[in-house]
This record gives C-alpha cells, sequence and structure tokens, in this order.
C-alpha cells in the first residue's frame, strides 16, 4: 500500500470521527427546539449549531481528502508528491480543529473587534472558524493541491478523471478566499458568500464528488473508463451550466436586482438535470448487476448517493427554489429540510461508499457482507428521510402560517414556534435524529470489524507497492 | 468510434459551457455590485440612520418597499456620512462577534431559531413606542434581553455602544430594498 494511500485512510478514519461529532451537536441542537430556555447562557444555540454545520464542512472535506489521497496514486502508479509533507499538515490540521472546537466551547463569542474575527469566530454561517484556522485550511488546501498536481507532472501523464480533478481544485481553493472578508454591507456580504457557499456546494463539490465516484465506480465493479470518463464530463458540463448562474437562486432577497429572479429560477430549474441522469445510470448499472458487487456495502452507498443526490438536492431543491415559492419558504424549517437531505445525498453516502472500498483494499478482503452494514444503512437512511420529512412540515407550516398569514413580524415567528404541528415536527426531528445516530453506531461498529473476523468478508495477503 | 463515444468531445463541451457560464456570471456581478454599493440604486447610504424609514405597499410593482421619509434621529444624534459608517461598520462587527446568523436569519440567511431581522427596526414588537424611544428600548433589550414567547435571547455581553452600533446597523438594513421580502410585513391586521 502506498504511504498516500495509508494518509488517505487516516483522513477517512478522522472523517468518520468528525461526523459523529457533527451528529453529536446536530442532536443536541434539536433539543433547543423542544425544550425552550435549554442551557441558555451557557451553551447557546448557535455554539451547538455553528459546531454542528462547521463539523458538517469538515467531515465531508476530510472525507474527499481521504478518498483523493487513497485513489490519486492507483490512478498514476506512483506514490504522491510530496507525501511527508501531507502527513505533517494531517496532524497540523486535526489539531486545529481541535482548537477551534474548543474555542468554540468554552470562549464561544469576544466582543466587536478583530480580535474575535481573528482568535474566536467570525460569525459567517459555514465559516465561523476563526481567521488563523481559515489560513490553516487554506495551507492544507494549497498542499493537497500541490500533491495531487505535483505527481501527474513528475509521472509526465494524467487521465480524463484526474484532469477534471486538477481543474476543479483551482475554484475549490480559490472561492474559499471567502471565507476572510469583513464586509459592512450585508447585501455585498451576503453576495460573496454565496460564491463560496453555493459554489462550492453546488459546483465545485458536486465535481469533486463525481470524480470521487468514478474512481469508486472503476474500482469497485470494474466499469469502463471511456463511459465513466465520459459521463463524468457530461456531468460537469450540466452541473456547471446550471449550477454556476443557479447561483441566481440564492439573489431574490438581499438587496440585488430583479433580473436574478428569472436566472435563478430558471437554472435552478436544470440544475435536478445532472443528478437525474446518475440516478439513471445508477438504475441501469445495478439492474444489469442484479444488485450484486462484491463489496455490497459500498455498491449500496452508491446507489445511495445518486437516489439521494437527485432526490435530496435535486427534487427537494426545486420544490422551493422557484422565487414565487422561494418568497414564502425561504428561511424556514423548509430549508434546513432541504439542506440536511442534499448534504447527505450528494456527499455523506459518496464518502461511505468510499469508505468501505478503502476498507475492503487495505484490510485484504476480497469482498463484504454481512448484517451490521445492512442496519447501518437502514437507520442512518430512515433517520435523515424522517428528519428530512419533520423538517418540511414544519417548514411547510412555517411558510403558510408564519409568512404568507402572518407576515414575517417577530410576532408571527413566535407564535408558530408554539403551534402543535411545528412542535410536532420538532420532536419527530428530534427522534429521528436519535435513530440517524444509531445508524452511525451501528456504522462505526462495522468499520471496526471489517476484515478482523471474518465477519462477512473473506481476508486475502495484502498487496504492497511504493514506499 | 461515432464521435459521441469519444471522451474528448464531451470534454469539449464541458469546458465550453464552463467558460461561457463563468463569463456571464462575471458579467451579472459587476452589474449586481453597481446596484448594491451604499448609496447606490438598492442598498441605502448609511446615513439613512438619520430618517424615519417605513414599509409600504407600492401599488406600481406589487410588493412592498421600504420608503424613506423625513428626519427622525437615532439616539439623539444626526450622523454625518462618516459617523454613520463607522458606527454601522461597529454594527456589523458586533453581528459577526456575537453570531447571530447562527440563531436569527438576515434577509432571510442564517440559522431558524429566531426570528428574522431585515425589518427588525420596523416590528410591531419594537415600532410600537415612539420617536427615540424605539430605539432606546431595542438597545436596552440587546443588553439586557428578556423573554420573547417561546425563545429566550440569551444575554451576550453586548455593551451600550456594541448595542447602538447593532441598532444603527438593523435601521440601515430595513430600508434595503429587497424585491418585497418578507411579504406583508406589518400590514394592516398583521401583528
Amino acid at each position: 500500500m502506498y504511504r498516500s494511500q495509508r494518509l488517505g485512510l487516516k483522513y477517512l478514519g478522522a472523517s468518520v470521527i468528525m461526523f459523529g461529532a457533527m451528529i453529536a451537536f446536530g442532536v443536541l441542537s434539536s433539543i433547543y427546539y423542544i425544550q425552550p430556555g435549554f442551557l441558555v447562557n451557557i451553551f447557546n444555540f448557535n455554539s451547538a449549531k455553528i459546531i454542528h454545520i462547521d463539523g458538517l464542512v469538515i467531515w465531508l472535506l476530510m472525507g474527499f481528502i481521504g478518498s483523493v489521497y487513497w485513489f490519486v496514486p492507483q490512478e498514476l502508479e506512483r506514490e504522491v508528491d510530496g507525501i511527508g509533507l501531507a502527513e505533517l499538515l494531517f496532524w497540523v490540521f486535526c489539531a486545529a480543529v481541535a482548537i477551534v472546537v474548543l474555542v468554540l466551547i468554552f470562549v464561544q463569542y469576544g466582543g466587536a473587534s478583530q480580535w474575535s474575527m481573528w482568535f474566536i469566530n467570525q460569525g459567517r454561517k459555514y465559516v465561523e472558524a476563526p481567521r488563523w484556522a481559515a489560513i490553516g485550511i487554506v495551507v492544507v488546501a494549497g498542499v493537497f493541491a500541490y500533491n495531487v498536481i505535483g505527481t501527474a507532472v513528475k509521472a509526465g501523464k494524467t487521465t480524463g478523471i484526474l484532469t477534471v480533478l486538477i481543474a476543479d481544485l483551482i475554484p475549490l481553493l480559490v472561492l474559499y478566499l471567502d471565507a476572510f472578508p469583513q464586509l459592512t454591507n450585508m447585501s455585498q456580504d451576503l453576495f460573496w458568500w454565496w460564491w463560496l457557499v453555493h459554489l462550492w456546494v453546488e459546483a465545485t463539490w458536486e465535481v469533486l464528488i463525481g470524480c470521487i465516484m468514478a474512481w469508486t465506480l472503476i474500482h469497485m465493479v470494474g466499469a469502463s473508463r471511456r463511459v465513466v470518463e465520459s459521463w463524468l464530463y457530461v456531468q460537469v458540463a450540466l452541473v456547471l451550466g446550471t449550477g454556476i448562474l443557479g447561483l441566481g437562486h440564492h439573489y431574490f432577497w438581499i438587496g440585488t436586482p430583479r433580473y436574478w429572479f428569472a436566472i435563478g429560477g430558471v437554472f435552478s430549474a436544470f440544475e435536478p438535470l445532472p443528478l437525474l441522469g446518475m440516478v439513471v445510470h445508477a438504475v441501469y448499472d445495478a439492474g444489469s448487476r442484479h444488485l450484486q458487487a462484491a463489496n455490497r456495502p459500498a455498491f449500496y452507498w452508491t446507489l445511495a448517493e445518486a437516489f439521494g443526490n437527485f432526490l435530496g438536492a435535486g427534487v427537494f431543491g426545486f420544490m422551493m427554489t422557484l422565487p414565487q415559492i422561494n418568497m414564502y419558504s425561504h428561511g424556514t424549517q423548509w430549508t434546513a429540510s432541504h439542506g440536511h437531505f442534499a448534504f447527505w445525498g450528494a456527499y455523506g453516502c459518496g464518502v461511505i461508499a468510499v469508505l468501505y472500498l478503502a476498507l475492503e483494499k487495505s484490510r485484504g478482503c476480497d469482498g463484504i457482507d454481512g448484517r451490521a452494514w445492512k442496519w447501518s444503512f437502514a437507520l442512518l437512511n430512515l433517520g435523515i428521510l424522517g428528519m428530512a420529512g419533520a423538517l418540511l412540515v414544519a417548514g411547510i407550516d412555517q411558510a403558510f402560517f408564519e409568512r404568507a398569514v402572518g407576515g414575517s413580524t417577530w410576532n408571527a415567528y413566535l407564535s408558530m414556534q408554539g403551534r402543535p404541528w411545528f412542535i410536532e415536527s420538532m420532536w419527530a426531528r428530534f427522534v429521528f435524529g436519535l435513530v440517524f445516530a444509531s445508524g452511525y453506531a451501528m456504522l462505526v461498529y462495522d468499520l471496526l470489524a471489517i476484515g478482523k473476523s471474518q465477519r462477512g468478508a473473506i481476508p486475502q495477503p495484502i498487496a504492497t507497492a511504493g514506499s | 468510434m461515432r464521435y459521441t463515444e469519444d471522451p474528448l468531445f464531451w470534454r469539449a463541451g464541458a469546458i465550453a459551457t464552463t467558460l461561457f457560464m463563468s463569463v456571464v456570471l462575471a458579467a451579472l456581478t459587476i452589474d449586481t455590485l453597481r446596484q448594491i454599493t451604499p448609496g447606490g440604486a438598492r442598498v441605502p447610504s448609511y446615513d439613512v440612520i438619520n430618517s424615519s424609514i417605513s414599509y409600504e405597499y407600492s401599488p406600481d410593482r406589487g410588493e412592498y418597499v421600504p420608503a424613506i421619509g423625513g428626519e427622525e434621529l437615532l439616539f439623539g444624534h444626526r450622523y454625518t456620512a462618516g459617523e454613520a459608517a463607522r458606527l454601522i461598520a461597529k454594527g456589523k462587527l458586533v453581528i459577526q462577534s456575537r453570531a447571530c446568523i447562527d440563531c436569527h436569519t438576515f434577509f432571510g440567511n442564517g440559522a431558524y431559531y429566531a426570528p428574522d431581522l431585515t425589518r427588525a427596526w420596523l416590528d410591531p414588537v419594537w415600532a410600537r413606542y415612539a420617536g427615540p424611544k424605539r430605539a432606546d428600548r431595542m438597545a436596552k433589550f440587546l443588553m439586557d434581553p428578556f423573554r420573547l414567547g417561546a425563545r429566550p435571547m440569551p444575554n451576550l455581553n453586548v455593551q451600550r455602544d456594541e448595542a447602538e452600533a447593532a441598532v444603527a446597523y438593523l435601521k440601515w438594513m430595513s430600508a434595503v430594498d429587497t424585491n418585497g421580502f418578507p411579504d406583508r410585513f406589518g400590514a394592516p391586521g398583521v401583528q
């Protein structure tokens, strides 16, 4: 096994830990909705929420980085360039994440000063991490880009998938620089903030996971590289062709001009197309293989990624994105419903598929099956469907009663939070959050057990390569 | 091999599509930034905090729009353009340092645990206080919050100067033209 692949496994392991932290703080966040006054002035809702959503970003980023470190040496049949620096930065990254979490738990916030922005909390959703930590992420991402590009240069060759990945790393890194400015004008602040959030999540991350899933298909079921690469290019054309101007659906209400109604509405309507293409292809592949593969959990999580991406990001996103609907759905739990389902379907399932694939190879198994993965698969997906459903009911309730009827005043908002339908939805979200957490526990158990007790796996000698 | 079976054909399509959409986005960005600069067509200059602001239905546009009226001083002070800009810059720092957006929403963006603050300055909870009392009540609430309905607002150790800056920020923000969002806010019969 290459050193880069060992590093990939470390990143994937760290990603699973951050996944757990995200779930823990997510369940904690859900309690505030059903117990008004919970931990007020001790550990306020916003602190729990920050660790929940930033944990989401970090576990997925670590999962992506780990996946790439796992696949790149196989793709180019050589060790990754600058692997020593990458290994060092893994520990720096982990230490930085730990410090940020501790600061967010024990310090929480500071005064109105640049000091707070640099060392405590930047107070911008998803990029709350203080600037010093954001610089750290830039350094890690820069070395990661250097590793990938440098290896291709040293190898003197590239492949279609790797070329797409390299092209994607540049905007991925450049867009993250938007995590630093502290703009006074909220309209401009949100305008640029959406460049980071939307163009990461609905453009560059989609391309990145597309590359990772392309490699997964090649290594998991021996898919034809020519077909996979053609599909990847079609995906890139559709994702970026619709997603770049799909950015407009975030520009309806932040002070920006009215032409974004038409641009955002039309291109958002097309955004599910590439995701639908993935589903069509997944159904075709699954049918042609009669739902059988040596690594069954990786295969099923890949299918879940295609369906989850289409339903969570595509259907749930489109459902609330036309301006005529968004006027009332925007900023309600409807958005949270879409967010939960989309992140899980588009990215979470894909990272778990790679985890199973990497563990199968690294632990010398010839295929994986058993009962534990089925339980975790069922509980995690049931949990997310339940949470997305409960939040959708709460959001629709808000859209009608708080927004359309109540006019969005503070009283309209506060009385909505006390309505039985809303409270019941929040309880349902909490319960399904616990179901999701139990699925996570089963996932961790299964990942630890693979290859160790021959439970559902056939150990084989590990092939070694590289240094 | 037919050209559709050649990955390079699809690669050319992906590159062309991406470049075209990026150029269109760049052009729209330049125009949008021009329109949302303070003092521009849609975002008021910061010294709007010296004026009265309301949210009224426009029959021409078919939606609610902010209306700027005569002088209505904030905290009894008439701010120059420079003073107003500095005060509002500080207000934004208060909002970010306390991570307000991770409970509230601004223009509908943020967390969904507490009310939207887009038109907080105009909200009936505060607008019932006449004249200079409104700003003072809001500042005192930020410094020593009390429970409103199902949501207790935490005490975030906000100092008087920080509270005044945050209130100024909310007043300025209430004058931004948001294409009618939120709809019917504070309309007759709506509380």
